[in-house]
């Protein structure tokens, strides 16, 4: 549980480092020279789309189509960012991205808060209040994560008709709660059976119940999978397109949706520029989500292969 | 009917029965402790009375008040676990005040108790301190802590000192001791070390194989041992259990003995012992501090026998030598003075008290004197 300062203590890159890193400089010079050459070519190979998405992003069309697409601008302007938020052309309205762009953000955050949440609740009654075919139920959520999108898809639409929230944003968070609870329950379970199920039994004894248990004592040790199962939520919830393209209306796309039909907009020029704007918007929160929470996902998805 | 009352309680999975109707009754203020090796059911009966476990059928009761089907949280009860099972994510003082939240006791009284407890348990400059930050003994304090707090009728320790270095455990053991006598609490205690069970407790239960074997003080356990594993398992090292025939011999009933030279010894049992079972096969049990050299004896004792034997292995253990001879195709130890000249393979007396002896019966394996 309390392992983070352990671990921290036995990382070999912390403190023994300066010592290692003198005799590889003296020794292996010319293959650490190769090494980071050949990195920093990964790098720049890896790096050249962002590069030339961003730097169309910031000239007048006029420039890309004169075939200029590697060139840094010579016009810098923000046009098309602004374009691409409020007034592009998304299929038959000029209201730019903004609109669902905030579908999205209203879709993904109760979408992985929720799931996340009854994850791990699952995961807590699967470890630690086990019941006759616990086992079977779990397999069968496992199950679900990995039925293809697209069986789901008829079944899914009839249900949201059903249910009354066709082609609404509450529909769509319904899908990605129902498709992501299989993953988050499988995070939270496996966590959970590691944590000392003595833990449990000692706040029944000093009276705590069912949700004050897990409130008060899984929850608070949980920091590291739940940063884990927020990001693949979020990722894969943001990301989505197929759901999104299938069980929304013109006013409930989310921003995939939405940068779709920017780009395969079919009356008047193609604005390229506007479209790199727009293509980076939708791309911007997963980098941010990663950037923030990044070196927890790490720790995370190695938590419990070391037992520190 | 007493403090606590188990009466004819079982415990069932399934088809398999773990814990055989079990009767004990404890009054306030005892210290029982619950011994066996692993898998005896201690740990479930334990379990049982803090409501952890469901009781199948029977009916465990404190205070006179059926406990059956009530929650652990309305027993009264505390209990410290072998891992401490301290909240990872609470301080000290955290831990400690939980359950008096969970009971709804208010701030002010809080405080007050956890101010006293970790007077009591010298804890008082680690109630800001996060469990991970705390040494095996220091956890154990404040696992304690958490069940003094509460001011429960029956405490329940689950080994709770297994997890500590071996200097620390003996510590630890004088402290628990110290603090029963302190506050004349109700105790039940489950241990697989049978001297953390003669030390700690006021009464045994000795448990083998979902049975309670036998129920008593420390001395009637270890000089009256109901049977041939309650003999074995308590003691260290542990009673001496050998073949031997009754015959007779000067007209006196006596143990004879194969030597592991091939000669036989007729050891005279004390006052009349077996004298109506002469021809009779038993397993006769002698406490390695009743196999002696001749110097060392008993003097009390009017039933010292000597017997020429060869010895096997010597272990100087510091304070005593422990001597090794076969008798009756076993390996019987006796407790030698230390400073005592005998090497292996030589042929030695061994001072037998036979005040002390006790038999079983080699079938049933239970008491027969």
């Amino acid at each position: 549980m309390s392992t983070a300062p352990d671990t921290r203590a036995f990382d070999p890159t912390a403190a023994g480092a300066g010592s290692g890193r003198k005799i590889l400089q003296t020794s292996l010079r010319p293959a650490r020279v190769i090494l980071y050459l050949l990195l920093a070519l990964f790098c720049i190979y890896y790096l050249l789309p962002l590069y030339v998405m961003v730097v169309n992003s910031l000239k007048p069309l006029s420039e890309i189509t004169a075939g200029g697409m590697m060139a840094l601008p010579r016009d810098w302007t923000l046009a098309p960012w602004q374009s691409a938020w409020s007034t592009a052309q998304v299929g038959v309205e000029a209201t730019g991205l903004r609109p669902y762009f905030i579908n999205s953000i209203i879709m993904v955050v109760p979408a992985v808060a929720l799931s996340t949440l009854l994850g791990a609740l699952n995961g807590y009654v699967l470890t630690k209040w086990t019941f006759r075919g616990a086992t079977v139920l779990f397999g069968l959520l496992l199950f679900g994560c990995f039925i293809p999108f697209q069986i789901v898809l008829i079944p899914m639409a009839r249900v949201l008709g059903l249910i009354g929230l066709a082609g609404t944003v509450p529909g769509l968070i319904f899908v990605h709660l129902v498709y992501g609870i299989g993953f988050s329950t499988l995070y939270f379970r496996n966590y959970y059976a590691a944590f000392p199920t003595e833990l449990v039994r000692a706040a029944q004894i000093d009276g705590a119940g069912f949700f004050r248990i897990f409130w008060r004592i899984l929850l608070p040790s949980s920091g590291p999978i739940a940063v884990v199962c927020i990001i693949w939520q979020f990722t894969n919830i943001w990301n989505d397109f197929l759901f999104g393209a299938s069980f929304s209306d013109f006013d409930s796309q989310p921003m995939t949706v939405a940068l779709n039909n920017l780009v395969q907009s079919s009356t008047g020029v193609k604005e390229y520029n506007v479209h790199f704007a727009g293509a980076i918007m939708a791309a911007l929160p997963t980098l941010l989500v990663y950037i923030v929470a990044g070196r927890y996902f790490v720790r995370g998805l190695m938590a419990g292969s070391v037992k520190g | 009917m007493g403090f606590l009352d188990i009466k004819q309680a079982t415990k069932s999975y399934g088809a398999v029965q773990v814990l055989h109707e079990t009767n004990i009754s404890i009054e306030e203020g005892e210290f029982l402790v619950l011994v066996g090796p692993s898998g005896c059911g201690k740990s479930t009966l334990l379990n049982m009375i803090a409501g952890l476990e469901e009781i199948t059928t029977g009916e465990i009761a404190i205070r006179g008040r059926s406990m059956n089907g009530v929650k652990p949280a309305d027993r009264n009860i505390a209990m410290v676990f072998q891992s401490y099972a301290l909240y990872p994510n609470m301080t000290v003082s955290g831990n400690i005040s939980f359950g008096m939240e969970m009971h709804g006791i208010p701030k002010p009284e809080r405080e007050k108790r956890i101010a006293q407890v970790s007077d009591l348990l010298q804890i008082s400059h680690l109630l800001d301190r996060k469990p991970g930050q705390l040494s095996g003994g220091q956890r154990q304090r404040v696992a304690m802590g958490r069940a003094l707090v509460r001011e429960p009728d029956v405490f329940l320790f689950d080994e709770p000192l297994s997890n500590l270095d071996a200097k620390l455990r003996v510590d630890m053991r004088t402290e628990i001791k110290k603090l029963h006598q302190k506050l004349g609490t109700t105790i039940v205690y489950v241990t697989h070390d049978q001297i953390e069970a003669l030390t700690l407790s006021t009464r045994i239960a000795v448990m083998f194989g979902g049975y309670v074997q036998q129920l008593g003080t420390p001395k009637e356990i270890y000089d009256n041992p109901a049977n041939m594993f309650v003999a074995g398992f308590m003691g260290s090292p542990s009673m001496n259990l050998f073949p031997a025939k009754v015959v007779s011999a000067d007209g006196k009933a006596a143990a004879e003995v194969k030597l592991a030279d091939g000669n036989t010894a007729a050891i005279p049992f004390a006052n009349g012992m077996l004298s109506s079972s002469v021809g009779r096969d038993i397993v006769l049990g002698l406490r390695p501090e009743a196999i002696t050299d001749q110097d060392g004896a008993d003097r009390n004792s009017r039933a010292i026998h000597v017997v020429n034997a060869p010895v096997e292995v010597t272990e100087p253990a510091g304070s005593d030598t422990f001597v090794v001879s076969q008798i009756g195709g076993k390996d019987v130890t006796g407790r030698f003075r230390a400073d005592v000249a005998v090497n292996a393979g030589e042929t030695f007396p061994f001072a037998f008290n036979m005040e002390k002896a006790v038999a079983f019966d080699p079938q049933s394996e239970n008491r027969i004197v």
